[in-house]
C-alpha cells in the first residue's frame, strides 16, 4: 500500500464566515503502480485532495499514511516525501526559471542534496523520459512551445525519482495533438517503470483511454470510485453534477434504446466499434 | 462586400537572438484571403502555432498586415483614422478570463468600453444591464471578477464587448482555459449573440465540438487556411483533420472507425442521434 | 500572512460613512490631519477624539477591527515615543543611569502617541470605509487640476485601479509557484538572510514573467476596447455631490472652527 488516506477533512477559510469544507471525510487507498484518474469539475476538491498527498496542505482531520508512516508524525521528514510523492502543478510552465531546461530540471535533484554528478545524472534521465529532444536541452525554457515547456516543467518532477507522480491537469491549455502526446507519454512512464500515476482532470474522455480506475470527486466527497466502466455507467449521474461520460457512452446508450444488442460499457472509441460490429453481425444484416 | 474581408493577408514578424540581432522572419499567417458576411458564424481551426490567433488580431487592427489588406465594415485596416471605429465595429474576447477583467466589479468592466467610446453616462447603464441580460450574468453585476468561474468570467468579457455594440465579435479561443461547464456556458452565450441579436461570429477555437453550429469553417495550418468548408464537409475528412493535428469528436471517429470496416453510413456525422439513426435506419433497410 | 493587514482594508456594510462622496472622506481625512498638528493643548485632541468616535460609530466599522489594523504600526509608535521621551533637551524629571527623562520629552512623547494614534485610526477609517475604486475615483477628480502642470492624474488612477484588481490575482499566483517549487524540494523557510534571498530566485523570476504577460495582455484587451487615454472619455459612474455630502463637509468645517479655537488657546 503506497498511501492511504484515512477520513481526511479540510476546511478553506476556517475562521471566517466564508468556511468551505474542500474535503469531506476522504478515505482512499492508492496501491502501488496503479494508473489513477481523478475527475471533477472545478472547486470539486480534486486539486486540494493531491496537495495533501505530498503534504503542501494539512488536513483539519484526519491521517494520511505514506508506506506505512503517518506523514503527521512528528520525526516524519516531509522534504522525504515531497521527493518521494511528485506533483505536477496545473500550467507547470509558470514555475520554470533557469537559464536553460537543462539547469531548470537540475533544480530538484539539487534541492533533494544530491551532488552534481547525480544530479545532472537524473536530470539527463528524466528529459529523455519525457521525450524532449536533445537539441533543447540547452535552450531557454521560455522559448519552446507550449508543449515542449510542459514536458520541460514535468521532468523537473521527475528528476526527483518519485515513486508517486501525480499530475493536475497536464493538458489544460494544450491543443488536441499535444494533449494526446503527453497523455501518451505518461502512459508509456507508468508502463516501462511501473511508477504510481495520479492523473487530475475534468475531462472523462481524455482519461478514459489510459487510466485503472477513477476517482470522481464532488464537493469534496469520494463520489464514485472504482474501474472506468462501471464509473460511467453512472453517466446520468456523472451528467447532474456537471461532468460528462465519453461519448461512445451516449451512443451506446442511444443505439441499445433503438434496439441494438451493444455493450454499454465500452469506453474507449475501440472498444465501441468491436461491440457495435458484433450487435450488426449477430443481426446478420450488414456484413 | 462581407463584413470582414481580408486579401492576400501575410504577416512577418522578425526573430532576434539574445543581443537583438536580427535572426530571421517567421511568417505567421501566409496569404490568407477570405470573405465573411454579415450575420454568419465563422469558426477557425487550427492547432497551436498555426497562426490562428494573429490572424484574429487583424480583424480588431491590433495587428497590422505586413502585406495584403483586411477590411472590416469596409474600412481599411492599416489606415490610422479607421483604428478606433473598427475596434468598435468588431469587438474582440481573448484567451485568459484573468488578463482582460479591468474593472473591480462586474458592472463597472463592462461599462469600460462604452466608457471610453464617449457614451453618455444614463447609456451606459442601459448598454450595461441589456449586454448583461444577454450573456445571463445580471444578477452578478455587483460582484468582484475575482470570486467568479472561468465561464462567468468570460460571460463578463463577451457583456463587456456587446456593450460596444460591435457589428462583430472575435473570440481568440475563449475556452481554452476553461473545464467542460464554463466551456458550454461560453459556447451556449456565443450562440445566443448569433441567433438573436444577429452579431457576425468569428470563434477560433481547437475545440471541435465547438464548432458543429457554425455555419463555415476555416481550417488553418503554417498561416494558410488548409480548409474550408461546412462543418459537416470539414468532418468527413477524418484522416486529413488529424494530419493537421487536431482530432474530430469521438462520434465522428466512431463512425469514420465503422465505414472502414465496411459500415454504409454518411459522411461527416456530428452528433450521437445522428450516428443512432443511421446505423437503425441501414439496419432496416436490410 | 499578507492576508492580516487591515490597513488599507475596505470594511463591507451599509452606513452613512460609507456612501459619503469619496472627495469629502478624502479631502475630511487631509484637514483632520492637519488640525492635528495645529493644536496647541490636550483640549483641542479632546475635540479631535470627539469628532473621531463619532465618525467612528456613524461607520458602522467595529472597533476591534480598526484597533486589529493598527497592530502593524504598534512598533513604529513605541520607536517614536521612546525616542522623544529620552532625547528631548529640557528640564530634566527623573535620570536612571545614563537616561534622563525631560519634561518636555515627557510632553512631545505623549503628543506624539496620541497625534499619530489618532491620525492612523482617521485614514485607516477612510480606507476601511471607502471602496479601492471610488477611492481612486475620488482621487482622479481631486487632483483634476494638477493637469494644468502636466501631470498625468487620469493615468495615476488608472494605474492604481488596475494595481487594485490584480493584487488578489498575484498573490494567488504566488501562492501557486511557491508551493510548486516546494514540491520540487525549495526551502523558503529556513537558512540565513543570504540562503533565503537566494531561494527566493525561483518564486520571484516566474512571478514576474508572470505579471508582464498579464501586463500585456491586459494592455492589448484595454486597447481592443477602444481604451486611448482619459481625453474623450465618459463615466459610467460621475461623482456628484448630495445633501448628505454637503452636510459632511459642514461638520469637517464646524469640527475644524471648534477644534482650532479651543486647541490654540494658552493657558
Amino acid at each position: 500500500m503506497s498511501i492511504i488516506l484515512n477520513h481526511v477533512n479540510y476546511i478553506y477559510g476556517e475562521d471566517g464566515p466564508l468556511a468551505v469544507k474542500a474535503l469531506d471525510d476522504v478515505c482512499l487507498q492508492i496501491p502501488d503502480g496503479q494508473f489513477v484518474g481523478i475527475i471533477g469539475h472545478t472547486g470539486s476538491g480534486k486539486s486540494t485532495l493531491v496537495q495533501h498527498m505530498n503534504g503542501l496542505l494539512r488536513a483539519a482531520s484526519g491521517h494520511i499514511y505514506f508506506n506505512g508512516e503517518d506523514i503527521y508524525d512528528k520525526d516524519f521528514q516531509m522534504k522525504k516525501l515531497r521527493s518521494k510523492v511528485g506533483l505536477v502543478f496545473q500550467y507547470p510552465e509558470h514555475q520554470l526559471f533557469e537559464i536553460d531546461v537543462f539547469s531548470d530540471v537540475c533544480f530538484g535533484p539539487k534541492n533533494l542534496g544530491l551532488d552534481r554528478r547525480e544530479a545532472e545524472l537524473r536530470a539527463f534521465d528524466a528529459l529523455r523520459k519525457v521525450g524532449m529532444p536533445a537539441e533543447l536541452y540547452y535552450q531557454s525554457p521560455f522559448e519552446l512551445s507550449g508543449g515542449q515547456k510542459r514536458r520541460a516543467a514535468i521532468a523537473g518532477v521527475l528528476a526527483m525519482s518519485p515513486e508517486v507522480l501525480i499530475l493536475d491537469e497536464p493538458t489544460a491549455g494544450l491543443d488536441p495533438k499535444g494533449r494526446d502526446e503527453i497523455l501518451r507519454q505518461i502512459k508509456e512512464l507508468q508502463v516501462r517503470t511501473n511508477m504510481t500515476i495520479l492523473l487530475v482532470s475534468h475531462s472523462m474522455e481524455d482519461v478514459a483511454e489510459y487510466v485503472d480506475r477513477i476517482i470522481v470527486m464532488n464537493k469534496g466527497k469520494v463520489m464514485y470510485d472504482d474501474v472506468p466502466r462501471e464509473v460511467f455507467s453512472h453517466y446520468k449521474e456523472l451528467e447532474k453534477i456537471g461532468l460528462a461520460a465519453p461519448q461512445v457512452t451516449y451512443i451506446l446508450h442511444a443505439l441499445k434504446d433503438r434496439g441494438f444488442d451493444v455493450d454499454v460499457n465500452a469506453t474507449t472509441t475501440g472498444e465501441a466499434v468491436e461491440t457495435v460490429l458484433g450487435a450488426l453481425g449477430r443481426k446478420g444484416t450488414y456484413i | 462586400m462581407g463584413i470582414i474581408r481580408t486579401k492576400d493577408l501575410v504577416y512577418e514578424y522578425v526573430r532576434r537572438d539574445e543581443e537583438g540581432n536580427v535572426e530571421g522572419f517567421t511568417t505567421a499567417v501566409d496569404k490568407v484571403s477570405l470573405d465573411v458576411q454579415a450575420g454568419e458564424f465563422i469558426a477557425i481551426l487550427g492547432h497551436n502555432g498555426s497562426g490562428k490567433s494573429t490572424l484574429a488580431k487583424h480583424i480588431n487592427a491590433i495587428l497590422n498586415p505586413t502585406e495584403g489588406t483586411v477590411w472590416v465594415d469596409g474600412m481599411d485596416t492599416s489606415k490610422e483614422e479607421h483604428v478606433w471605429d473598427i475596434r468598435q465595429r468588431a469587438g474582440m474576447v481573448f484567451q485568459n478570463p484573468d488578463n482582460q477583467i479591468i474593472g473591480q466589479v462586474v458592472e463597472e468592466d463592462v461599462g469600460f468600453g462604452p466608457e471610453n467610446m464617449g457614451v453618455p453616462t444614463r447609456e451606459i447603464w442601459e448598454r450595461v444591464e441589456e449586454s448583461l441580460k444577454a450573456v445571463g450574468m445580471y444578477e452578478y453585476r455587483k460582484h468582484s471578477p475575482n470570486k467568479l468561474s472561468g465561464g462567468q468570467k468570460q460571460r463578463v468579457s463577451i457583456a463587456g464587448v456587446l456593450a460596444m455594440h460591435p457589428k462583430c465579435i472575435v473570440l481568440d479561443e475563449p475556452t481554452a482555459m476553461l473545464d467542460p461547464k464554463g466551456r458550454g456556458e461560453v459556447v451556449r452565450a456565443v450562440r445566443a449573440l448569433n441567433d438573436v441579436e444577429g452579431i457576425t461570429v468569428v470563434l477560433i477555437t481547437h475545440y471541435m465540438e465547438e464548432i458543429i453550429h457554425a455555419d463555415r469553417v476555416f481550417v488553418m495550418d503554417s498561416g494558410k487556411i488548409a480548409m474550408e468548408g461546412t462543418p459537416r464537409e470539414i468532418f468527413s475528412q477524418v484522416e486529413k483533420l488529424q494530419e493537421l493535428r487536431l482530432d474530430v469528436p469521438q462520434v465522428t471517429l466512431l463512425a469514420h472507425e465503422l465505414q472502414k470496416k465496411g459500415i454504409r453510413l454518411p459522411d461527416g456525422i456530428l452528433t450521437v442521434e445522428e450516428l443512432a439513426d443511421a446505423l437503425a435506419a441501414g439496419n432496416e433497410m436490410h | 500572512m499578507l492576508r492580516d493587514i487591515t490597513l488599507g482594508q475596505y470594511y463591507q456594510t451599509e452606513s452613512v460613512i460609507h456612501r459619503l462622496d469619496p472627495r469629502v472622506k478624502l479631502g475630511g481625512t487631509l484637514l483632520y490631519i492637519i488640525s492635528l498638528f495645529l493644536f496647541r493643548n490636550f483640549l483641542g485632541y479632546g475635540a479631535a477624539a470627539v469628532f473621531l468616535a463619532a465618525v467612528i460609530g456613524l461607520s458602522h466599522v467595529p472597533f476591534k477591527f480598526i484597533v486589529k489594523g493598527m497592530k502593524a504600526i504598534v512598533f513604529l509608535l513605541l520607536i517614536t515615543v521612546v525616542f522623544n521621551l529620552f532625547l528631548t533637551p529640557g528640564t530634566e524629571l527623573v535620570s536612571v543611569w545614563k537616561l534622563t527623562i525631560t519634561v518636555e520629552g515627557l510632553r512631545t512623547a505623549v503628543t506624539m502617541a496620541v497625534r499619530l494614534t489618532m491620525l492612523i485610526i482617521g485614514s485607516s477609517l477612510m480606507t476601511l470605509t471607502t471602496t479601492p475604486n471610488n477611492l481612486t475615483d475620488g482621487m482622479e477628480r481631486m487632483m483634476r487640476p494638477l493637469k494644468v502642470f502636466k501631470v498625468p492624474v487620469h493615468e495615476v488612477a488608472m494605474i492604481m485601479s488596475i494595481a487594485l484588481r490584480f493584487i488578489p490575482i498575484l498573490l494567488e499566483e504566488t501562492d501557486k509557484i511557491m508551493k510548486a517549487q516546494i514540491a520540487r524540494g525549495a526551502d523558503f523557510e529556513t537558512g540565513n538572510i543570504v540562503k533565503r534571498a537566494k531561494a527566493l530566485v525561483p518564486l520571484l523570476v516566474p512571478l514576474f514573467i508572470s505579471a508582464f504577460r498579464r501586463a500585456n495582455d491586459l494592455a492589448m484587451a484595454m486597447e481592443a476596447r477602444c481604451y486611448r487615454g482619459g481625453e474623450g472619455r465618459t463615466k459610467m459612474k460621475p461623482l456628484v455631490y448630495e445633501k448628505r455630502d454637503r452636510l459632511g463637509y459642514l461638520c469637517i468645517f464646524v469640527y475644524l472652527a471648534v477644534g482650532i479655537t479651543v486647541g490654540r488657546l494658552r493657558f
